[in-house]
């Protein structure tokens, strides 16, 4: 049953992508829909087994690679942390399985989609199952081939292309330092087991490598490469320019890709490495700071996009923030809670944003849509829980996991524990909270409650989506409504034992009863901040509309936003282009076409041919030259036969006088 | 051992003369065709004079002999000029240039 889980998927591809011409279009979506869906019936029943009932779980299937200490297998850890990742990722891909027959319908390359949505599933269930480092590497690049196929699933298209390229080169810098830190682990702990790793990580607390003539830290040095890769797969500060871009791929995709699933390997890749970064304040501070700027950038760059799908990518962005901060402040169960969460309520945010696409013939941008309120009431409603729930509206989803985490970053400031990057943290996650929910309602006004913007002819053609569609999303709206109030006391309770072994937390580090006994004003203020969002919102869309028109700071403001903060321009000019030009200039025209080939065959054969040249221009025909050169060759063998005589000198003599007359 | 020297000198300076002879000439065949003649005059006065110097009838033979080589090599050279002339009617030594490289 446990290996069934992951074969499943990746069966399926198979059958799909090699049989899709015989199975139909038809054929391949129910296959590949029921195979996923079978295996998030068994993921559920690993989830019971390994979480609920608290055994876990290890298969070691043969043996991969085996050279002196390095021995790897394939091997499968199922714990709670695996078991939970397993059911969101499973009950996530199903539901957009099935949504996609619908979606993709008229796409005539349905059954390559399905198989790439299947391979998708497969590696991340690799990812989250693995046992060594090596193991989930392999997922770890399989999803981020995965992702390069899905974006690129329009292949004709050049935007497509672009983004897709973008995609996969940002996370290859990421893997790049991930696959440095899997080096750094394996020459440390001699091993690439999580197991071995984890259990003699503490040891290492006091060890120090000579890098650079520094003292680094072993466990700093190894948490920071990590993140690194996490920095590329989960779209922080730095190596976010990938995420907005990757939304030119169908929208099922995006759901799949950057909601629910890819981004978060790189969130889970730090919460399996609790028990290694735990030992490590450093490390923790920088998982603070960098998530807690990417929480604020992306929020307040999300509230001006004019894109439906871009704003929604920005909102992934913000809270994957919110999910690594709660990691660097070492609530590891809240960070995973919150990625449970908003896998949810984000998959029904882009599922319900791709009904709106579909109805409203592909136009993605906002200010030409308006008043589909009349006209898609169901998608309304189900947005607007998604909305709610990402907002961190009380009893809905997301205020368990969103506003826990922001008490958690309270704590620094104004309890006892005075911390100086928690308390960034708690100002900059603050201030998103208002921009989430401000852009949340924004999304909701534009699309649905302002007037109508768009043709006559696009109006005309509008209708609500088939059952197919709206059947995922009222299962996700059900979970987004339901999940949080659920498993809260199961994920984040006092002294629940459900995660056993597989999180780790320092007692001193361990801060989450502190924010059950904030003061009352502290727990409101999160509530306050997205009503603060959402009264901003109403009031700019109904009250006062295109105020803003004057104002030269909000246009300024906006349009510093809607550029992304010009993150791609500064990117492209100081770094893109210019390796681009070094590329072309030094390396391919100074180097390989210019230097090597001057001293290797070019030069060569080029310096024969000119010394050919002048010794040719020696045969002038002129028969007094011949005879100069007869007599030169004739006094220079003289030389040489009296070379070491007594008469040299005198030769020497006549010679000179020979030259010289 | 004085006048020995002064032999071996003219003979030497005579060959010198002969070939700074040929060496210079840039028009006049003929005057090349007499540099080599010179050439050969002074080669034979050095044999002679070593054969008598040295008191051996070898190198007389060969001063004989070399003369005899002149006579024949002038009679061809000055035969292939005269062709030369029929071909070209001209025997300027600096338009003999058809064959350079």
């Amino acid at each position: 049953m446990y290996i069934i889980v992951i074969i499943l998927p990746l069966v399926g591809s198979l059958i799909s992508g090699f049989g899709g011409r015989w199975l139909g279009r038809y054929g391949t979506s129910i296959l590949s829909t029921t195979f996923v869906g079978v295996s998030f019936f068994l993921a559920i029943l690993i989830f019971y087994e390994t979480g609920l009932c608290g055994t876990t779980c290890y298969i070691s299937l043969t043996s991969w690679i085996n050279a002196e200490t390095l021995s790897v297998k394939w091997g499968f850890l199922f714990d709670s942390l695996t078991g939970v990742m397993l059911v969101v990722i499973t009950s996530i891909s199903t539901l957009v399985h099935l949504y996609s027959i619908s979606y993709m319908e008229s796409d005539p390359h349905s059954p390559r989609f399905m198989a790439y949505l299947e391979i998708f599933t497969f590696f991340m269930l690799i990812l989250v199952t693995a046992d060594n480092m090596l193991q989930m590497f392999l997922g770890w690049e399989g999803v981020g081939l995965a992702s390069y196929l899905l974006i690129n699933f329009w292949f004709t298209r050049l935007a497509a292309n672009q983004s897709a390229i973008k995609a996969l080169v940002i996370n290859r810098i990421g893997d790049f330092g991930l696959s440095i830190g899997i080096f750094t682990i394996f020459y440390l702990f001699s091993s690439v087991e999580y197991l071995a790793i984890f259990s003699i990580s503490p040891f290492f607390q006091n060890y120090y490598l000579i890098l650079l003539g520094y003292e680094v830290n072993c466990i700093t040095l190894v948490g920071i490469l990590l993140f690194v890769g996490a920095v590329g797969k989960s779209a922080q500060l730095g190596l976010h320019t990938w995420l907005p871009d990757a939304m030119e791929g169908p929208t099922p995709v995006s759901a799949l890709i950057h909601a629910a699933t890819m981004v978060t390997a790189g969130v889970f890749l730090m919460i399996r490495f609790s028990p290694l970064i735990e030992y490590s304040t450093t490390i923790l501070t920088i998982l603070t700071i960098v998530g807690s700027l990417t929480t604020f950038f992306a929020a307040m760059t999300g509230a001006f996009q004019n894109d439906l799908k871009r704003v929604i990518a920005y909102s992934t962005c913000s809270q994957l923030g919110y999910m690594v901060f709660a990691c660097g402040l070492s609530c590891y169960n809240v960070s995973l809670f919150h990625l449970t969460n908003h896998a949810f309520f984000k998959a029904l945010l882009f599922l319900s944003a791709g009904s709106v696409i579909h109805a409203l013939s592909d136009e993605q941008d906002m200010r030409k849509m308006g008043s589909l309120i009349r006209f898609l009431p169901v998608t309304y409603s189900l947005m607007l829980i998604g909305s709610l729930a990402l907002a961190g509206f009380p009893f809905l989803t997301g205020f368990y996991s969103k506003d826990f985490i922001l008490e958690i970053s309270q704590i620094s400031t104004n309890a006892n524990l005075k911390e100086v990057s928690g308390n960034i943290a708690c100002w900059l996650g603050s201030i998103s909270v208002f921009f989430t929910a401000f852009y949340s309602f924004r999304l909701i006004y534009l699309t649905f409650i302002n007037n109508a913007n768009s043709n006559r002819m696009f109006v005309n053609s509008i209708h609500e989506s088939n059952w197919i569609i709206l059947t995922p999303l009222f299962l996700l709206a059900l979970g987004s409504i339901f999940i949080g109030y659920t498993a809260k006391d199961l994920f984040i309770g006092f002294g629940t034992n459900f995660w056993g072994t597989s999180i780790f937390n320092l007692p001193i580090r361990s801060i989450q009863i502190e924010a059950e006994f904030l003061e009352a004003k502290l727990k409101w203020l999160p509530f306050f901040l997205s009503i603060f969002g959402i009264l901003i919102a109403t009031t700019l869309n109904i009250g006062v509309r295109n105020f803003h028109k004057g104002i030269i700071f909000y246009s300024f403001f906006a349009f510093l936003a809607n550029k992304k903060w010009y993150w791609d321009l500064i990117y492209n000019r100081f770094i893109t282009y210019p390796l681009l030009v070094f590329g072309y200039k030094v390396s391919f025209k100074n180097l390989d076409r210019g230097f090597i080939e001057i001293l290797g065959p070019f030069g060569l054969s080029n310096l024969i041919t000119t010394c050919a040249n002048i010794t040719k221009q020696l045969q002038t025909g002129q028969i007094t030259h011949y005879l100069f050169f007869m007599i030169l060759g004739v006094c220079f063998f003289l030389i040489w036969a009296n070379f070491s005589s007594y008469l040299f000198s005198s030769v020497v003599l006549y010679l000179v006088l020979l030259f010289f007359i | 051992m004085y006048i020995q020297l002064n032999y071996i000198n003219v003979s030497t300076l005579l060959f010198l003369i002969s070939l700074i002879g040929i060496f210079l000439n840039q028009r006049n065949i003929l005057v090349m065709l007499m540099s080599l003649e010179m050439m050969f005059l002074a080669v034979s006065f050095n044999l002679i004079f070593s054969s008598i110097l040295l008191d051996d009838i070898i190198g007389q033979i060969f001063s004989l002999l070399i003369l005899t080589v002149a006579a024949a090599e002038s009679s061809i050279g000055l035969a292939i000029l005269v062709v030369y002339y029929r071909i070209r009617s001209v025997i300027t030594v600096e338009l003999m240039t058809l064959m350079s490289g």
